[in-house]
């Protein structure tokens, strides 16, 4: 198929050129291919190579605890999420005390809490009547979650939709409530 | 007979420019492609389903891992001017040869008391495992934000812009290392961070 043509010039007749052109013609072929072939790979592995990243906002910290402002938030919009240990994660809704629904332990991924976010995402919404006032998930790691726990959650945030999210320190309640069964 | 031997020449195509353009090609992704360095502290991020890349410029880079944490900030110029911040406030002087050593360390994770020593060893010697004891960030002797600040610093002074931080923490990370992280940098108004993750499909 392919051959390296060396050209007709230069041999002036003599037998002794002739005998060395037999000989030169290459096949090309293959070597095409291992280059596109390490091109692809290069083209692919320095485009790829760039990592993913998550942006984060965080509230401002207010150092002066009396200037700490509180935030009203209804009770039927605030669903809390507890991250444990062992990949353990608990939610319920409003407040500790007196939750609205759950406190329920879910696993990650989309069997689990996404179902649940997911369900009150949209039924916060029909509850008011107003798609500004959507669901706003408080985040409580515990001492003993990862780190990828709490990316899982977050991600959950991203697939979700849900605008509005705070990580908050866990208070030793919920810790005794995650500790339990 | 005749009309098959006809037919059987057009089938030779001459492959010498094609090969020359796809070695070209190839060479210049070779070339354009940034060898991956090797770090000091690996660790294996989280996945996640969220495709914002990493900004290249302008970032520094926290690695959480093991309990350690290692700094490093992109960009030599700012490198070597946030040394020398940090050798004003620590009462230390580089001499010019460790300011461009230390400029081509793309992390490192040790107190100032060792710097020195780590800056002169080879970046081979630098990547061993459990050498780099991580920068002490605790309240009483908090290098951490000091490296974050001088770097911010130094990329308002050299490029103008404000620095961007990125976390890289490994997955198996305890969550209150991480939290230590955070609210160094919140103390500092830093509310808004990049959090490396690998890439992940979103039925998982």
């Amino acid at each position: 198929m392919a051959e390296l043509n060396t050209g007709d010039g230069g041999g002036k007749g003599d037998k002794k050129v002739r005998s060395k052109k037999g000989n030169s013609r290459v096949d090309l072929t293959a070597m095409v291919d291992l280059a596109f072939l390490l091109i692809t790979f290069f083209m692919l592995t320095t485009s790829l190579n760039k990592p993913q990243s998550m942006d984060l906002g965080m509230p401002d910290k207010e150092e002066d605890p009396t200037k700490k402002q509180t935030i009203d938030v209804a009770d039927n919009r605030s669903l809390t999420v507890l991250l444990g240990e062992n990949n353990k994660v608990k939610w319920y809704l409003g407040q500790f005390v007196t939750p609205l629904a759950g406190p329920e332990q879910v696993t990650y991924g989309k069997e689990g809490i996404r179902k649940e976010i997911l369900a009150r995402v949209k039924s916060v919404v029909e509850e008011t009547g107003d798609p500004k006032k959507g669901l706003i998930v408080i985040i409580k790691p515990s001492e003993k979650s990862t780190y990828s726990n709490l990316v899982d959650i977050l991600d959950e945030m991203a697939i979700c939709k849900v605008k509005t999210y705070a990580i908050v320190d866990i208070t030793k309640e919920e810790v005794a409530l995650l500790d339990k069964e | 007979m005749a009309k098959a031997k006809s037919q059987k020449k057009a089938a030779a195509i001459d492959m010498t420019a094609m090969c020359d353009v796809a070695f070209l090609l190839l060479t210049f992704f070779i070339l354009t492609a940034t060898a991956k360095q090797p770090e000091p502290l690996p660790v294996d991020t989280p996945s996640s389903t969220v495709q914002t890349k990493l900004p290249e410029k302008d970032l520094a880079m926290l690695t959480v891992g093991n309990g350690k944490v290692f700094f490093g900030v992109t960009g030599k110029d700012v490198r070597k001017r946030t040394l020398e911040l940090m050798g004003t406030k620590y009462g230390m002087t580089f001499t010019p040869e460790e300011m461009k050593k230390f400029s081509q360390m793309d992390a490192f994770g040790v107190p100032m008391s060792q710097l020195k020593s780590l800056i002169a060893k080879s970046s081979a010697e630098r990547n061993q495992k459990n050498l780099q004891s991580g920068i002490p960030k605790d309240s009483l002797d908090n290098q951490l934000k000091e490296w974050i600040y001088n770097a911010r610093l130094a990329t308002n002074e050299i490029a103008g812009v404000q620095l961007k931080v990125a976390i890289k923490g490994d997955a198996k990370q305890e969550y209150p290392q991480i939290k230590k992280v955070m609210d160094i940098l919140q103390d500092q108004k830093i509310n808004q961070f990049n959090l490396v993750t690998g890439l992940r499909g979103e039925d998982f």
